[in-house]
């Protein structure tokens, strides 16, 4: 078939040439770097890495380690309270500045400026904000609510979504903006249209417009989901996986592993699990996503 | 010709003499207030041989620690660093990233001097030294604040049982009977001392040495576990994190007490207290009187410049020279690393510790027993234990005898 055209190899030569030094980048340090870990994690590395295999000793190690069971388990409530929570509020957000209300710019600015703090900041603030002796809790008893108690981070069972709030706080901004610059890629004529057909503005939103804003949310969530699966810093600062080990997260569990603990083997089979539930996750997606994208073009 | 030879004479020179000023990076984790004062003290000695101590300090030993393993392993090593000497460091050496210092202490007659002699055991590795110890420091200190029993109307506790039983009254009068920070390697080494005075050597031993699990599971640590809980209780409303902040509630008076190691002394020092009269100090929780002797050590990484391995040098011979010995210790509240050596300036708490030296009343430090991989198993376990009251002890116990049976 191709000997009828010229080689597809060398269509675009210059553009081909100017990618070599990325696609060489990539292939080295992401997917060698990946292989590396993955072969290591069959390994008894300890401070350093070495070649003696242990099988899947460490793999046995880790799934009866409470530790990481509870990290699981809490990056599983994190991210899909997260994400849903994140979505609704900033797609709402959105909605509400795109009733072409007075002082946008202003109110767009305030609710994004979050996302511009650092997440070690982030977790600084809401540590203090949730901190029943300066906090919201002091706050509120001091209108004169004295039996008032909202102090998340210091139970065990609740506190994992003391570090949700702080999630929300600085990410629901830039869902806004994503939301907001989709908004405003819908046509005025679909509004209008729907507006003589006497469709109420929530139904227009909800099956017209939602619909037509597809690649918005495709990108959105890209952006959340990875946010989500390497959250480490927020915890670190905001509750250093207490009390206890009820805020500990896969991320922190690698890092103390690697470093703490000087066992290099123990984290490399986590950070495979890691790699292995994104992997579940991302790739099915991206076969639905882009897989039968030849036809569409 | 003539200028090669000129070059030659000019290196063999400056190689020579060595006396050059030289700038020397220093990594350490020692930045509470009175850790600070020591490592001044080193620095002003280092400072006095001509050359310049360059601080590296990086506050917390855990992440100071990541730090230094990924700087070696990295290949940008530093003049020297602190760690705790054992099992921390084994794979650095054998690694072959850490030089060999057997010729300075041969020069400087350190077998000779070091007590106990175990401390240059855990620097010795197949018969060559690798690091030089600096102080003895052990765990199994209860500090007991006199202002606050002063308030609450009670007399200072002498021992662990009596300590327990004033923990209500000392509730009553609004004081936290047990400051404790809620991080990992404090609570371990809680557990640690209440063990090592509590029950009797061999089962420490038999424990942290041989990883015997079968005694790990029996009813002496039972015991440990027990009152493990009794210290969970006392320290329920304890929610400081770093170790110096719960020193300081015992300071002010507004805790009774913390089980803390000899560095605690540091603190009190600082903040102008006397020993006897503003605070109490039990070793081994005025039980079994007795000390761990773990430490710090300085290692020092392998290099190929001919003048920072010099400055190396002229650093590890200086760290255990009598005045730097006496001057350094006196800050830190530890102990010297050599028995022949005046201390009539140190306090009542540090001869309490220097006599039981002399006694022999010892232990090996569990640094010294376990790998860092073991002791995050037990720090994990007891992070959980001290923050959920609902373990109970024996599920705990099972958890323990568990990580000692797969323990290396």
């Amino acid at each position: 078939m191709s000997s009828t055209r010229p080689n597809q190899l060398f269509r675009n030569k210059s553009a081909k040439i100017a990618a070599i030094p990325m696609i060489v980048t990539a292939l080295l340090v992401f997917v060698g770097g990946t292989i590396w870990t993955v072969v290591y994690s069959f390994t008894n590395s300890g401070l350093l890495p070495r070649l003696q295999w242990v099988g899947l000793d460490q793999y046995e190690r880790l799934w009866t380690t409470r530790k990481w069971l509870v990290s699981i388990e809490n990056l599983a409530i994190y991210g899909l309270c997260m994400l849903v929570l994140v979505f609704v509020i900033g797609f709402i957000l959105a909605a509400l500045i795109d009733q072409k209300i007075r002082f946008e710019d202003t109110i767009r600015t305030v609710i994004l400026y979050p996302y511009a703090l650092s997440f070690v900041v982030t977790g600084l603030v809401w540590q203090w904000m949730l901190n029943p002796e300066f906090g919201v809790q002091k706050v509120v008893r001091g209108w004169g609510w004295e039996s008032f108690t909202f102090d998340p981070l210091y139970s065990a069972d609740i506190a994992i979504y003391g570090v949700l709030i702080a999630g929300i706080w600085q990410g629901s901004g830039l869902v806004m903006v994503l939301m907001l610059a989709g908004l405003r890629g819908i046509d005025q004529d679909v509004w209008k249209a729907s507006r003589v057909d006497g469709i109420p503005t929530w139904k227009a939103y909800i099956f017209v417009i939602i619909p037509m804003m597809r690649p918005v949310f495709v990108t959105t969530l890209v952006i959340v989901v990875t946010g989500i699966v390497k959250i480490y810093d927020l915890i670190v600062a905001q509750t250093g996986g207490g009390p206890g080990i009820s805020t500990e997260v896969p991320a922190k569990y690698v890092y103390d592993m690697m470093f703490q603990a000087n066992n290099l083997g123990q984290g490399f089979a986590a950070s495979t699990m890691m790699l292995v539930t994104v992997a579940l996750i991302v790739i099915p997606w991206a076969i639905l996503e882009f897989g039968g994208s030849k036809h569409r073009d | 010709m003539k200028l090669t030879t000129k070059l030659l004479t000019a290196t063999a020179i400056v190689a020579a003499s060595g006396a050059f000023a030289e700038d020397l990076e220093v990594m350490h984790w020692w930045t509470s207030g009175g850790e600070a004062a020591a490592v001044g003290e080193l620095a002003k000695a280092f400072d006095a041989t001509g050359n310049k101590w360059v601080d590296a300090a990086i506050a917390g030993g855990d992440a100071a620690r990541a730090v230094m393993v990924s700087r070696l392993t990295g290949g940008d090593p530093m003049g020297a660093f602190q760690f705790n000497h054992g099992r921390q460091a084994e794979e650095l050496i054998e690694a072959g990233l850490l030089r060999d210092i057997t010729d300075i202490a041969e020069a400087e007659g350190w077998t000779d001097i070091i007590n106990p002699p175990s401390l240059l055991e855990s620097c010795t590795v197949d018969g060559r030294i690798y690091c030089a110890p600096v102080n003895i420091h052990s765990w199994q200190w209860l500090w007991l604040s006199h202002k606050a029993y002063d308030d609450a109307g009670l007399d200072v506790p002498t021992n662990w049982d009596e300590y327990v039983a004033s923990a209500s009254a000392l509730n009553d009068a609004g004081k936290l009977p047990l400051a404790m920070g809620q991080q990992g390697w404090q609570q371990r080494g809680l557990f640690n001392t209440l063990f090592a005075a509590l029950v009797p050597n061999e089962v420490f031993l038999a424990v942290y040495d041989d990883k015997d699990a079968d005694v790990a599971a029996g009813a002496d640590v039972a015991r440990v576990f027990a009152a493990a809980a009794d210290a969970r209780e006392m320290a329920s409303n304890s929610t400081v994190q770093n170790w110096n902040d719960a020193t300081n509630l015992v300071i002010t008076g507004q805790a009774g007490g913390q089980i803390m190691g000899d560095w605690a002394q540091g603190e009190f020092a600082v903040a102008e207290q006397v020993a006897g009269t503003d605070y109490s100090c039990l070793p081994g929780l005025g039980v079994t009187e007795l000390l761990s002797t773990g430490g710090d050590a300085f290692y020092f990484p392998v290099l190929t410049d001919e003048a920072q391995i010099a400055a190396q040098s002229e650093l590890a011979a200086l760290m255990l020279r009598p005045d730097t010995q006496v001057a350094f210790n006196l800050a830190k509240g530890s102990l010297p690393v050599r028995g022949d050596i005046d201390l009539s300036a140190a306090n009542d708490c540090m001869q309490k510790g220097l006599a039981l030296l002399a006694d022999g009343a010892i232990l090996p430090d569990t640094a010294q027993l376990i790998t860092p991989d073991t002791a995050d198993q037990i720090s994990t376990l007891f992070i959980e234990f001290f923050a959920d009251s609902s373990i109970t002890v024996e599920d705990a116990q099972v958890q323990f005898a568990s990580i000692i049976a797969t323990a290396r």
